[in-house]
């Protein structure tokens, strides 16, 4: 199969929907009020201009934030669990008790702790959704480094330090980075959700909020315009993980090189 | 005559309350000698290794070395995978080692330089080890092994997993490269002919427990070239050193 396949179909896919879309939204316009065609939808967001890229701006904002926490937070927190046995089994299954716990019901939590902040609410809600999968994914690879290496590391007197440097994070780098992609498509989604929930109209407001505003005026293409920009949020946050894996990966790893 | 570089005082070692793997061996390996190791599968060839490089440790006995604590410090080890770490390049590969002992990078550049130009692989430095043949890769670990200049090399079956026209190649170069680089070697593998055309010395091991069984002498004398792989007196040893391996693994 020719390369050029590779993206010339999926967007020819997207050009059929698209055009599946106009078609369904204009033969049957005066029957599906309250679903707008994909014209109306960036019309909505050209009108809405002033109130939605601020939003996307603070959206984009908060997601960084809760992401960057998450990441830092995550590598550091694995790095301490993969260090002693003693220290991963004591603390690592309540690390994934608290995963399974909801994590909207912490948001009144976060609300009381901080004042109603929306920010710190949303942000902190952000880096508890992205944090796990980081943690798990990072420890795993921590601990699975090859046995072979690290005895081959013990021939050499290498420190501990020294192993940890210059074998086992390296060695855990594509599992920190599979963690870092899932976080990436959680954090946008989290901060959305959040925004919904604890969200408040002083000063700019996130996607998340509008959202429900136009629900409560009852512009369906307004609501639609918020999710596009979602959408593009979302893409771009991710797209911009996994171009950052590919550099790290692609000059060795399997996962990212082509079979010669 | 001087003192053994290496000492093995009736070493046992025995895994969790079972039946030892090695009972009560006694071995002098002398300054310069190339020791071939031999015998049946679970005999505990690489358990002696392993024991020699401190990576796990004696249930009795003693491995007593001539220099002390430093020349086990300062020893190679070559195992069977090449064991490369796959993010880095050739090159840094290679260097891995010094930077542990955090040499200068100047230093640690023209130490790889060196042994990279031993082994042949000078242009190939800046690839990364997937890039690679298996032979390469073994070249590299070779080089890396060679890096902080071993008085005593330690080689795990480096060459089993080769096929057979590499295999030779490889056997032919590691007694070259130790020509130009001088070290006393144990060399553990499965194949007699490896042993013969390598060692001065095959040690014969019986399984269950690992004991001493056999010991030749093999009388060629370095240089060899691959000729000697056409000698009747070649065929003649491995010939016995066979026999004695089938002995060694039916006294079970």
């Amino acid at each position: 199969m020719k390369r050029s396949l590779h993206w010339l179909l999926p967007l020819a896919t997207g050009m059929i929907i698209l055009g599946a879309w106009w078609l369904v939204t204009t033969v049957w316009a005066d029957r599906l009020i309250y679903f707008p065609g994909p014209g109306q939808v960036v019309k909505a967001v050209w009108t809405e201009r002033a109130e939605l890229l601020p939003a996307t701006g603070k959206t984009l904002w908060m997601a960084l934030a809760g992401f960057a926490a998450a990441t830092v937070g995550g590598g550091v927190l694995a790095l301490l669990l993969a260090s002693a046995r003693p220290v991963r089994l004591s603390l690592y299954p309540w690390v994934l008790a608290l995963q399974m716990v909801p994590v909207v019901i912490m948001i009144p939590i976060f609300q009381i702790w901080y004042s109603y902040n929306a920010a710190k609410t949303i942000i902190s809600m952000t880096f508890m959704i992205s944090f796990f999968p980081i943690v798990a994914n990072t420890t795993m690879g921590l601990v699975s480094t090859d046995r072979r290496l690290r005895e081959l590391f013990r021939t050499w007197h290498a420190r501990h330090w020294q192993e940890v440097l210059y074998l086992r994070i390296p060695y855990a780098l594509p599992y920190f980075l599979t963690g870092l992609k899932i976080a990436a498509v959680l954090a946008p989604v989290g901060v959305i959700t959040g925004d919904m929930l604890a969200g408040t109209s002083e000063g700019t407001s996130g996607l998340g909020f509008l959202l429900y505003k136009y629900r409560s005026e009852f512009r369906p293409d307004a609501v639609f315009a918020v999710a596009l920009l979602s959408a593009v949020l979302g893409f771009v946050f991710a797209s911009a993980v996994y171009g950052l894996s590919w550099l790290l990966l692609h000059r060795w790893h399997d996962s990212a090189t082509r079979m010669e | 005559m001087p003192d053994p570089i290496l000492s093995y005082r009736s070493v046992t070692k025995r895994y969790e309350r079972g039946k030892p793997v090695l009972d009560s061996l006694d071995l002098d390996v002398e300054e310069g000698d190339f020791v071939a190791i031999i015998g049946p599968s679970g005999c505990g060839k690489s358990t002696l290794l392993r024991l020699t490089a401190g990576l796990s440790p004696l249930s009795g006995g003693q491995i007593v070395f001539r220099d002390g604590e430093p020349s086990r410090r300062s020893l190679g080890f070559i195992f069977q995978d090449a064991t490369l770490l796959p993010w880095l390049n050739v090159r840094h590969n290679v260097e891995m080692p010094l930077r542990l002992e955090r040499r200068p990078r100047a230093e640690r550049r023209q130490r790889a330089d060196e042994v990279l130009r031993l082994v042949g692989l000078n242009a190939v430095s800046e690839r990364f080890p997937r890039q690679l043949s298996g032979g390469m890769k073994m070249r590299v670990s070779l080089a890396r092994g060679l890096i902080r200049q071993p008085n005593l090399l330690l080689l795990d079956e480096p060459f089993g997993a080769l096929d057979a026209i590499t295999r030779n190649q490889l056997n032919a170069e590691l007694l070259s490269l130790r020509e130009q680089s001088p070290f006393t070697a144990l060399f553990v593998t499965h194949s007699v002919n490896e042993a013969v055309f390598l060692s001065n010395r095959i040690v014969v091991l019986s399984a269950n427990p690992g004991r001493l069984a056999h010991r030749f002498e093999v009388p060629f004398s370095y240089p060899r070239s691959a000729a000697l792989r056409e000698d009747p007196a070649y065929h003649q040893l491995c010939a016995q050193v066979m026999r004695a391996l089938a002995d060694a693994a039916s006294a079970r």
